[in-house]
């Protein structure tokens, strides 16, 4: 499965998640995907059979919100049945819950509220070191997040304890959730705040899959003693014409004809 | 008390090699020989409470067995969403340490007055939380910690408490358990953490013949002490310097009532709480002015 397909199928199963179970944050969900496609498909050691091994690198998907696209993600490297995923998600008494759920395997932390799994992942990094082991922490945040203040603590964190184990990833779709992130919490200049924060800091398309790959495998390997912050610009709803940049998607679960209409232009059977 | 702890921190911590310490700037004169001796686990996070209890829990996750200390309202309240999504639903093996229980900081202000941990904490399922009473119970409490897996508030005083214990007593201490302090009939005063010095002060200056229990663990009572209790004491008496809504005395109320609407106990004893009105105290105070201020006494009957 080449990673252009994975991130496709992930796309493809959010959207039936989101159709089925009437679920929200399809449009998050879609901005993360190929970023989601990249870590579990190139980048990151993880073995879906083993995924509490000691070597895997760690992701503290920190958009908890956006889960269907990290339970598809999950699902379709074969941590758990696409069948069950699909059947069980928010179902009554099941771990499937609409925010990401720690209790599934595969996943390091359930998070939900927003502006908690940097630090996590700032922790996970400084045990990495204090334990001579090789492992990264990666972090899937939002834009909107980072109007947590939380974040902030964690950034200040990882770059004065030189946790260069850590790649935080922006999700920047530039929508949150009651308007675009320049209305309602604007955070530009973003790259020169971090990078000011002392983090190795770059730009890439976050619909890119080489651009991604390239950043991501760097800021992986790399060990030059500073956090590294892979701000991603992608799409809020990417893949879905009606669905890109368009807030009410952040809420939206597809209809019958918007599902129809969605499966075919990301090429469903 | 708070020597006490962090130098059996320090002893426990030769043994057991999962010990990590994480503090928000603060613990000058006290943690430093904790960092000096175990450098790699140890860390001042700088005054950040939200994000030094997300790295103990990243930390806990990977298998350090980690303390987070800090002041009072700031590792515990600052932080609470953090308590329990990150810490508690997790499960993850996290010691929250807070010095200045109460009013031990008392004319440093409200801001530094810790006086409604105990209701919000004990409120979070895998929470175990505790106040010792003395160092001898601190001692007891850090042991305990040390070997528990799972999340763990510490509520210390601060420094100078009265030894209710003897040096050489071995002490029990675990969540659940009453320590018998003083023999007595008619009443039991049940004391949480270190207002039990003045308590006793107290009981022995008026020559009543009440029996007093520590108890500094809160909650999940064993049934069977506290059947005991309600068979050989007409009336209770409960003390804690915390406020009255949800803290020590409303859980021992809860555990009468629940066991007498189980039919377990065949009458509800008489069950009176000591414990702050529910209000700020605003004015500069010692601890022990401040105690008083907020009638944190026994009865006046017996004074």
């Amino acid at each position: 499965m080449s990673l252009d397909e994975f991130a496709q199928r992930i796309r493809l199963l959010a959207l039936e998640l989101c159709f089925r179970k009437r679920a929200s944050h399809i449009g998050g969900a879609f901005s993360a995907a190929d970023i989601l496609a990249v870590l579990y498909g190139d980048v990151m050691e993880f073995d879906p059979t083993d995924t509490q091994a000691p070597s895997r690198d760690r992701l503290f998907y920190s958009k908890g919100h956006a889960c269907t696209a990290l339970y598809s993600a999950l699902a379709i490297r074969g941590a758990f049945e696409a069948a069950s995923l699909l059947s069980d998600f928010t179902a009554d008494g099941s771990y499937f819950t609409s925010h990401v759920n720690h209790n599934l395997p595969g996943v390091e932390l359930s998070t939900g509220s927003l502006g908690h799994a940097l630090g996590v992942a700032c922790g996970s990094a400084l045990a990495a070191k204090r334990l001579r082991q090789t492992y990264s922490a990666f972090v899937v945040l939002s834009d909107g997040e980072l109007d947590e203040g939380s974040n902030w603590e964690s950034i200040l964190f990882a770059a004065h304890n030189g946790l260069d184990n850590l790649v935080a990833i922006v999700d920047y779709n530039k929508i949150q959730s009651f308007g675009s992130v320049a209305e309602v919490m604007n955070l530009e200049p973003l790259a020169d705040k971090f990078r000011v924060f002392n983090w190795e800091t770059i730009e890439v398309d976050g619909h890119s899959l080489p651009e991604l790959q390239q950043a991501l495998s760097n800021a992986k390997s790399s060990r030059n003693g500073r956090p590294k912050c892979v701000i991603a610009h992608t799409v809020k709803g990417k893949g879905v014409s009606f669905m890109e940049n368009q807030l009410a998607w952040h809420y939206k679960s597809p209809n019958e004809s918007e599902y129809n209409a969605a499966r075919a232009e990301l090429g469903g059977e | 008390m708070r020597n006490t702890f962090i130098n059996t921190l320090c002893e426990l911590s030769e043994k057991h090699d999962d010990i990590f310490l994480l503090c928000g700037d603060l613990g000058y004169s006290v943690l430093e020989g904790f960092a000096q001796q175990f450098p790699e686990r140890f860390l001042n996070v700088g005054i950040a409470e939200q994000n030094m209890t997300q790295v103990a829990v990243g930390l806990a996750l990977e298998g350090f067995n980690v303390f987070t200390y800090s002041i009072g309202n700031f590792p515990t309240l600052r932080c609470m969403e953090q308590i329990r999504y990150d810490v508690c639903y997790h499960e993850a093996n996290v010691k929250v340490v807070a010095i200045g229980a109460g009013y031990a900081y008392g004319p440093l202000g409200v801001s530094h007055h810790t006086t409604e941990d105990i209701a919000m904490l004990r409120s979070i399922p895998n929470m175990t939380v505790c106040a010792p009473a003395d160092p001898i119970e601190a001692k007891v409490v850090a042991q305990f910690m040390a070997s528990h897996d799972g999340p763990g508030y510490v509520r210390l005083n601060k420094a100078g408490e009265a030894c209710a214990h003897s040096e050489t007593q071995c002490l029990e201490l675990s969540p659940g358990k009453l320590i018998e302090v003083a023999g007595g009939r008619d009443v039991a005063v049940l004391v949480n953490g270190a207002i039990l010095g003045s308590v006793m002060g107290d009981l022995k200056q008026s020559g009543v013949p009440w029996a007093v229990f520590s108890v500094p663990f809160v909650g999940s009572y064993d049934i069977d002490e506290i059947k005991r209790l309600g068979q050989h004491f007409s009336r209770i008496i409960t003390v804690e310097e915390h406020q009255l809504n949800g803290g020590f005395g409303s859980s021992i109320v809860e555990a009468f009532s629940d066991l007498y609407a189980d039919s377990k106990i065949g009458h509800m004893p008489r069950i009176q709480r000591i414990a702050i009105p529910n209000q700020f105290i605003g004015v500069s105070g010692t601890q022990s002015y401040l105690r008083r201020a907020m009638g944190l006494v026994l009865p006046r009957e017996i004074l």
